[in-house]
């Protein structure tokens, strides 16, 4: 198991160190000189001047790489170009709301998700299954941000329920979670109903039957155990894609967030913050995926460790 | 799971030659994918007869008439500038769908090859080819996009790039997959011992074994790029105004969804229409084309 966790934690580390590189390259491959693109249109001449030794750029390539990564490995990811302050205070500034946006949404998906999987299954071609896969795919097909949208609408705008927007409040986490959660609950739900449908038809299951085991029995302790395994791969791919999401989540209901930052970095190229926020995106994914890859090698007995 | 007398001879009569695989008549028993099908059809007529049926241009400001809610003359309502919506969601079907068509097409051109080669020559190449693939995997989903359109800037050509290069990898992995499954058939086997050509090869008898996974793939594709690409308008960073297209009017709606709910209403019901037909056909064709990825 050791051996195991080494392993998936040097690939982990090994995929963050290509994910620098590709994102070392895509900023120089912007036409005109890298330290002006850096410092912003608002920077003086001197400060340009003063990037350009900072970041090596009479060097080649590969050394001005090698300046970027020691600088990355000692917190160091710039200066914004529109505020002058550390990249990495703006990051620590919004990773709070970001990080509980996306763990409620996790949590919410996988829950509901499963629920109403493993009710499609059991009760295959019923009005239930038949209600539950028609929202699944509606999950998978509406836009976050227009289902954000909607919702304020109803609930903020004629109910007077639920606020429209902001982070603070119990209160204020429904609507965006409801709409950031709806597209994973989705593919959750119908990954949950194919993989228990594909258990349930083996032939342990029909033994566990056969001897006698109550249906419920089957279901919950045969069959779900093994059909859960490549759902937990789907939900840590779900995390990406909520990240992803998340980013217009934010925007829809003003959420204090990484992705609005980095919506407005774009809109104002402020490249420094959009390397520094894509990075800690990429390590949050990463560092899920390694732990759902953990998970696995302890669910599944079948996956060696070696 | 087997029941006594669930075996039994197939009644279907041999396929025609112009229905190789009977993919029409299991769509036609697919209601959802039927329903979906007609649906992409309809935004297809529309958008071919919109300037002829609607009075209105999409691009043209009216300032008298400014913010009018859903009237007879204007049935979606106007926006800010006085245009009317509908003609503007009917627009927008044709940028939608081309951005939508270009990217898949765009992905499947740069990652079927790439796939395809990798797989067969296996080794290095394949090697280096799963690594990129991991790499761009490694950006989580709207943000490799969302990353591209910072560096490229905005504009029709760049979303679709973009949305494209996003897509890739899947591409990849599924040809490279049909490839790996078909290398060590016989016939690839035959072909190669006949003095074909790795191209050859490649093209006359690997290629072929894609087209159905291929087909679900980009029709599945075609909703997601649509998505991304809207998202990516909605967030200011589509395709420059005024042309009209679902997500950039949906964002310019925002703004005013406290006065006017309808401005940002129906061009998300437009894509939400587009995403969820292509979804619906999508998973058909998957049933009806590609047995292996059937669900349920």
């Amino acid at each position: 198991m050791g051996r195991y966790v080494l392993h998936r934690l040097a690939l982990a580390l090994l995929t963050l160190g290509g994910v620098t590189v590709v994102i070392f390259l895509l900023i120089r491959l912007i036409p005109g000189d890298p330290a002006r693109i850096i410092a912003g249109l608002l920077a003086s001449d001197d400060e340009v001047r003063r990037l350009r030794v900072e970041l090596g750029l009479t060097q080649p390539l590969y050394m001005q790489y090698l300046i970027f990564f020691t600088g990355l490995l000692h917190g160091n990811l710039g200066l914004s170009a529109a505020t002058r302050a550390p990249v990495l205070e703006e990051i620590a500034l919004r990773l709070r709301p970001t990080v509980l946006l996306a763990v409620s949404s996790i949590a919410v998906a996988t829950l509901v998700g499963l629920a109403a999987g493993i009710i499609s299954a059991t009760r295959r071609y019923s009005i239930l299954d038949y209600l539950a896969m028609t929202l699944a795919v509606l999950g998978v097909s509406i836009p976050v941000f227009w289902l954000g949208l909607m919702l304020m609408l109803l609930f903020a705008v004629y109910l007077h329920w639920l606020p429209a927007g902001g982070y603070g409040t119990l209160a204020s986490f429904i609507l965006p979670t409801i709409a950031l959660a709806a597209f994973s609950t989705g593919i959750i739900a119908r990954m949950t109903r194919s993989s228990l449908l594909e258990t349930l038809s083996q032939d342990y299951v029909r033994t566990a039957r056969a001897k006698g085991v109550p249906r419920h029995g089957v279901v919950l302790r045969h069959a779900l155990k093994n059909a859960l395994i490549p759902v937990l791969t789907v939900i840590g791919l779900q995390f990406g894609t909520l990240l992803g999401g998340a980013v217009l989540t934010e925007t829809t209901f003003a959420w204090p967030g990484m992705g609005r930052l980095l919506v407005n970095s774009i809109l104002s190229r402020d490249y420094p913050v959009i390397q520094g926020i894509v990075l800690t995106f990429a390590t949050m994914f990463a560092g899920v995926n390694l732990l759902v890859d953990l998970l696995y090698a302890y669910v599944d007995p079948r996956i060696h460790y070696g | 799971m087997w029941t006594p007398g669930s075996t039994t001879v197939s009644q279907t009569p041999p396929p025609s030659s112009h229905d190789r695989f009977g993919v029409w008549r299991k769509l036609r028993k697919h209601k959802t994918a039927l329903a979906g099908l007609i649906v992409l059809g309809g935004f297809l007529v529309l958008t071919t007869l919109a300037p002829a049926i609607l009075p209105y241009d999409p691009n043209v400001a009216d300032l008298d008439h400014v913010l009018l809610p859903p009237s007879l003359a204007h049935p979606f309502g106007t926006d800010h500038l006085g245009r009317d919506l509908l003609t503007r969601v009917v627009f927008g079907t044709r940028v939608s769908f081309l951005i939508g068509i270009l990217a898949v097409a765009f992905s499947a051109s740069l990652g079927v090859p790439v796939g395809l080669v990798s797989g067969v020559r296996g080794g290095v190449v394949d090697l280096v080819v799963q690594r990129l693939v991991d790499l761009l995997l490694a950006f989580p989903g709207f943000l490799l996009a969302l990353t591209l359109i910072a560096v490229l800037g905005v504009g029709v050509t760049n979303v679709v790039v973009s949305v494209g290069l996003a897509a890739v990898p899947q591409y990849v992995r599924l040809a490279r997959g049909v490839a790996l499954s078909v290398k060590e058939q016989a016939y690839i086997e035959a072909a190669r011992a006949a003095g074909g050509g790795e191209g050859r090869i490649l093209m006359r008898h690997v290629l072929p074994n894609c087209l159905a996974p291929l087909i679900v793939q980009s029709t599945l594709r075609l909703g997601e790029a649509i998505l991304v690409a809207a998202g990516l308008g909605f967030l200011g960073l589509g395709v420059k105004p005024p042309t009209p297209e679902w997500g950039t009017m949906l964002g310019e709606g925002q703004s005013y969804l406290f006065s006017s709910w309808y401005i940002a209403t129906f061009p998300g019901l437009a894509i939400f229409l587009a995403v969820i037909a292509a979804n619906l056909l999508g998973d058909g064709l998957r049933d009806a084309l590609d047995p292996r990825l059937k669900h349920g």
